[in-house]
């Protein structure tokens, strides 16, 4: 290869005849401490943030994973905007994680360099797409709380945290128009599809009770800035949900089970595998641009 | 242009050439995505919001906003992105609006206020009328809220039987 030839990709500088300069993690990121709650309001805040954000970037990852896969183009296409968008959320909330932590971490220090017990999503966003019908399921159910939740948040005392929401608010008001109408068209669709879609809801159901988990942090907030307290939104997500499960001829499950800890970093195997995925490009090639 | 004390009103005039790079029919301005034009001394600060959360066409219009400042020889260009107010399809003028439509976009209806918090009731609601961009028919039905950007979707006109993009209201 002559010297002056250009690399086999530019981007990353593979095939080059000198070898890309490798930056060391500690000289991108700063010093890495875990994201643990000291009880200090301001660390709650950080904390507060983080779940918000990570929930959107794990359930925006899943969605991604449709892309290509999709039963039919139109759907490829909205799973695929709907990644788009809990992403794009994420990162407003990082950006606000970031700024009240203080310590210049990135929102992409926070999405590809923390691992799983860092991370504070419910443990329903990081569960595997499984069929159709489950991912349908899943969508719904977290949606269902998102539009309530982010519309109390956008009246929050933080602005960058209450325009983060209101922005999130809009687009929760169309992803849970896409999720019920689909959890319309399969639970009074086939047999088939409506065993599916019931099935779906029947494993995943346990998992929603996390999504009310509350501790001081949600304390914290709420006194700090005005933040919902997201046990306050149970009534009203439980109203939506079994409208809608009415509506398409589903019933809705009793959870025999609870499990819980994925605010605190305690989470199923299946978000490690996630990581491992999602994060081996920006670790195997820190600080890439493209 | 005196470009060393330059006013917001040529800055604005600067922006008008930069096409949004997915509709590239309107420019970053009306499109609504420009909402400031702050001048401190020897600096020009544009502030900018995204249309949506994941625009992935935000970064571009963020590198293409400052690229135009310094080909115009504005001193020391920065983009401020900003979320607050969230950007609506409101801030879409008329003009704007017949660009789209001529271009072969419907333009987006009025915004439907947050007045029906009930999924069922917007999902059941008697659906919206949308003239066709291209024959005017408004026999028209949504096949799909997502279209091939963020902020359009897909509908079919069974006047001439044409799928056509609509800009959502949001």
């Amino acid at each position: 290869m002559a010297p002056d030839a250009t690399p086999d990709e530019p981007e990353t500088g593979a095939g080059a005849p000198v070898a890309p300069r490798i930056v060391p993690v500690t000289t991108t990121l700063g010093p890495l401490r875990p994201t643990a709650t000291s009880g200090q309001p301001a660390d709650a805040f950080v904390e507060y943030c983080l779940r918000l954000a990570d929930d959107r970037l794990v359930l925006g990852h899943r969605l991604s994973e449709w892309c290509g896969h999709a039963p039919i183009l139109e759907e490829d296409i909205a799973l695929a905007n709907i990644a788009l968008d809990l992403i794009g959320q994420a990162e407003a909330f990082f950006s606000v994680a970031a700024e009240a932590e203080g310590r210049g971490r990135t929102p992409d220090d926070f999405a590809y360099f923390r691992d799983d017990v860092a991370f504070r999503n419910a443990m329903l966003c990081e569960l595997p797409n499984g069929d159709f019908g489950v991912t349908i399921a899943r969508q719904f159910l977290w949606t269902a709380l998102q539009v309530p939740f982010t519309k109390a948040l956008s009246a929050a005392s933080h602005a960058q945290l209450a325009g983060a929401a209101a922005k999130a608010h809009k687009e929760h008001v169309y992803h849970l128009r896409h999720a019920a109408d689909w959890v319309l068209k399969l639970g009074d669709g086939t047999p088939e599809s409506h065993a599916r879609v019931q099935a779906a809801l029947d494993g995943l159901w346990p998992y929603t009770d996390e999504l009310f988990y509350a501790d001081g942090v949600d304390a914290a907030v709420a006194a700090l800035v005005g933040a919902p307290v997201v046990t306050a939104l149970r009534e009203d997500w439980a109203r939506t949900v079994e409208a809608v499960l009415r509506q398409a001829t589903l019933s809705v499950p009793v959870a025999d089970w609870t499990p819980a800890g994925g605010r605190l970093g305690r989470h199923t195997e299946h978000l490690g595998h996630m990581l491992a995925e999602m994060q081996s490009l920006a670790r195997a090639h820190p600080g890439a641009q493209w | 242009m005196s470009v060393a004390s330059p006013t917001r009103e040529e800055v604005f005039a600067i922006l008008e050439a930069v096409r949004d790079p997915e509709v590239p029919v309107l420019s970053v301005v009306e499109l609504g995505v420009v909402r400031d034009v702050a001048l401190a001394p020897g600096e020009t600060i544009v502030t900018i919001t995204p249309t949506y959360s994941g625009c992935p066409a935000l970064r571009v219009m963020e590198r293409e906003v400052v690229e135009a400042l310094e080909r115009a020889g504005l001193p020391n260009p920065r983009v401020v992105v900003s979320y607050t107010p969230a950007w609506t399809t409101d801030w879409i003028g008329p003009d704007a609006r017949e660009k789209l439509r001529a271009y072969g976009i419907a333009p987006p209806g009025p915004r439907r206020h947050d007045d029906a918090p009930d999924v069922l009731v917007q999902l059941l609601r008697a659906p919206d009328v949308v003239a066709c961009p291209y024959c005017g028919s408004r026999d028209t039905e949504l096949r799909s809220e997502f279209g091939p950007t963020a902020c359009k979707s897909i509908r079919f006109c069974r006047g001439c039987s044409q799928p056509f993009e609509q800009f959502k209201a949001i």
